[in-house]
């Protein structure tokens, strides 16, 4: 005890100036918080981001599923002509839905590392730390977006190998950069929803499966809406892989055209991100309990 | 003041209350240590103060920051080491403190340096760039208490710090636990089932039952309540809560102990 008291002052001084040093993000005025969250995303997307550095390969074997769809599908369905395109060869239709179903794909699951850092303990020691919820559900989407961007590389590559007619224009290419990280963080945010309420990766990964076809399925990605029944065509308008879709067309074909129209698509991509990235960042802490 | 106080803490999942009515005070450079079988209430207990699970009833301070109203002061101010392996594995050590310094607002210029000392003073300096992963379990339990104390925190947490180390490993993380407490005074808070854990590095002890404190002081001073000669901690913790240690557990509990105990072995 004698001892404990004789160390007390000098600890005392160390950890004031420890925590002086911790004040410059103490929330109370709102832009601060918002740098604050910004800066605290962009962290967790680095973390993430340095991950993958450390082992690629995860890259290359996602890229085989959109390879065959456009090697496969997308060629035997060019030849028979059965999908009505307007003056789109049905190729060049179908490159930019490849491109947000795979982004999906990898984001729908993107839950499951959420149930598992929980598993691990990892999740407990971010929740105990000061980074704003949010950061941590829009860092992850970040990340989310940094694989879709990869993706979109070995897209745009096999698009140009089988002759699709691409838009060049940077300002066209920063759109489909950031409608892929937009997609990518939606999806992936949508799925650590999931997550949070679901809590076991068994029922997650039944979950996931039931979900990732039928939004497939019901958007414009390898079909127009035009030749869909009439009920379809109403989950489809709901659907935001559709908005991602379109917009997709209009930016990476050269003469792409909206049918919905950019504006909506970044619309309902931008406030959709921001409302499930709300409600992850209030489920989120539930799922350490 | 006391630097951690909990007044009536409680908190009951659906009809089990795992923590009831608790009330407890730390003093600033204490290392207090809650003793207990598995599913006594020690890790729920540590969830409240840590602001991870809110509280049924009751109040608790830490640093004098409310943990439900403050809990972002709160957050500021602590560390905390969970039972299961927190570190990443599929990054280096480097990585898993420049990321928590980064987290922590340590400015840009001293991030390095703390860093550095933080690697330093748990030994690791030599595999700061090795994959944790490769790391040993010892390893590991240093390389998470150095995230933990990277901000300098006025209280750490320790849940079950050398659960699944071998006895070599185990000296070393109280040494580094001890260490910490003299060199920054830092006040720790661990949880742990092992009478001898408590007795070597522990100043105060609670013991911990079925969500209720059975018996709290020194280790000496539980000891001399007892009569007889020899009286160990054990006795003292059989004592005090009429039960063995290893009451068990839930599956749940059970399956993570193991799972711990599997991946630092």
């Amino acid at each position: 005890m004698q001892e404990a008291l004789t160390v007390r002052p000098q600890g005392q001084d160390v950890q004031l100036a420890g925590l002086a040093s911790q004040t410059i993000a103490k929330p109370g005025n709102p832009f601060a918080s918002f740098i604050n969250f910004i800066e605290k995303t962009l962290i967790i997307a680095e973390l993430e981001a340095r991950k993958l550095r450390h082992d690629p390969t995860e890259l290359l074997t996602r890229a085989v599923q959109p390879a065959l769809w456009l090697l496969v599908f997308g060629q035997v369905f060019t030849q028979i002509r059965a999908i009505p395109t307007g003056n789109v060869r049905y190729i060049d239709f179908m490159a930019p839905g490849i491109l947000a179903q795979s982004v999906l794909f990898i984001s729908i699951f993107y839950g499951i590392a959420v149930i598992w850092e929980r598993d691990l303990g990892i999740l407990h020691k971010f929740l105990a730390s000061p980074t704003p919820r949010a950061a941590l559900v829009l860092g992850k989407g970040l990340s989310a977006g940094v694989r879709g961007v990869t993706q979109a590389v070995i897209i745009y590559l096999l698009a140009l190998a089988l002759g699709v007619k691409m838009n060049w224009n940077p300002l066209a290419l920063l759109g489909v950069l950031l409608i892929v990280i937009l997609g990518a963080a939606f999806f992936s945010t949508f799925s650590l929803i999931i997550a949070c309420l679901v809590k076991t990766r068994e029922r997650f990964m039944g979950i996931g499966q039931v979900l990732t076809m039928p939004l497939f399925f019901a958007s414009n990605a390898i079909y127009p809406i035009s030749i869909m029944p009439a009920w379809l065509q109403v989950i489809s308008r709901v659907n935001p892989l559709t908005y991602e879709v379109d917009a997709l067309r209009t930016l990476m074909l050269a003469g792409g055209s909206s049918s919905t129209g950019l504006g909506l698509d970044f619309g309902i991509l931008i406030v959709s991100t921001a409302l499930f990235t709300l409600i992850g960042a209030r489920l989120y802490p539930t799922i350490a309990n | 003041m006391s630097i951690l106080e909990t007044e009536a803490l409680t908190r009951s999942f659906n009809t089990i209350v795992a923590v009831d009515h608790l009330t407890l005070s730390i003093e600033p450079g204490e290392i207090f240590g809650l003793l207990g079988p598995n599913g006594a209430g020690k890790t729920t207990t540590i969830k409240m103060l840590t602001t991870l699970l809110p509280p049924t009833s009751g109040k608790a301070y830490v640093a004098g920051f409310d943990v439900v109203s403050q809990a972002r002061d709160v957050r500021r101010v602590i560390g905390y080491v969970p039972q299961m392996l927190s570190a990443d594995g599929t990054l280096t050590g480097y990585e898993n403190l420049i990321i928590f310094a980064k987290l922590y607002d340590l400015p840009k210029s001293e991030r390095q340096d703390r860093v550095h000392d933080a690697l330093n003073f748990m030994g690791l300096e030599d595999s700061a760039d090795k994959m944790v992963r490769q790391y040993s379990g010892g390893m590991i339990r240093r390389l998470e208490i150095a995230q933990s104390m990277l901000h300098r925190p006025r209280v750490l947490f320790l849940d079950e710090p050398t659960v699944g180390l071998d006895p070599n490993a185990r000296r070393t993380v109280w040494d580094h636990i001890q260490q910490l407490c003299t060199q920054y005074g830092t006040t720790i808070l661990l949880t742990t089932h092992m009478m001898e854990e408590a007795d070597v590095i522990c100043g105060r002890v609670a013991i911990m039952h079925h969500g209720i404190i059975a018996a709290i002081g020194s280790p000496e001073q539980l000891k001399a309540s007892l009569e007889g000669d020899n009286v160990t901690l054990d006795d003292v913790f059989i004592h005090y809560s009429g039960d063995i240690l290893d009451a068990g557990g839930t599956y749940r509990e059970t399956s993570r102990a193991r799972r711990t105990a599997r991946r630092l072995g």
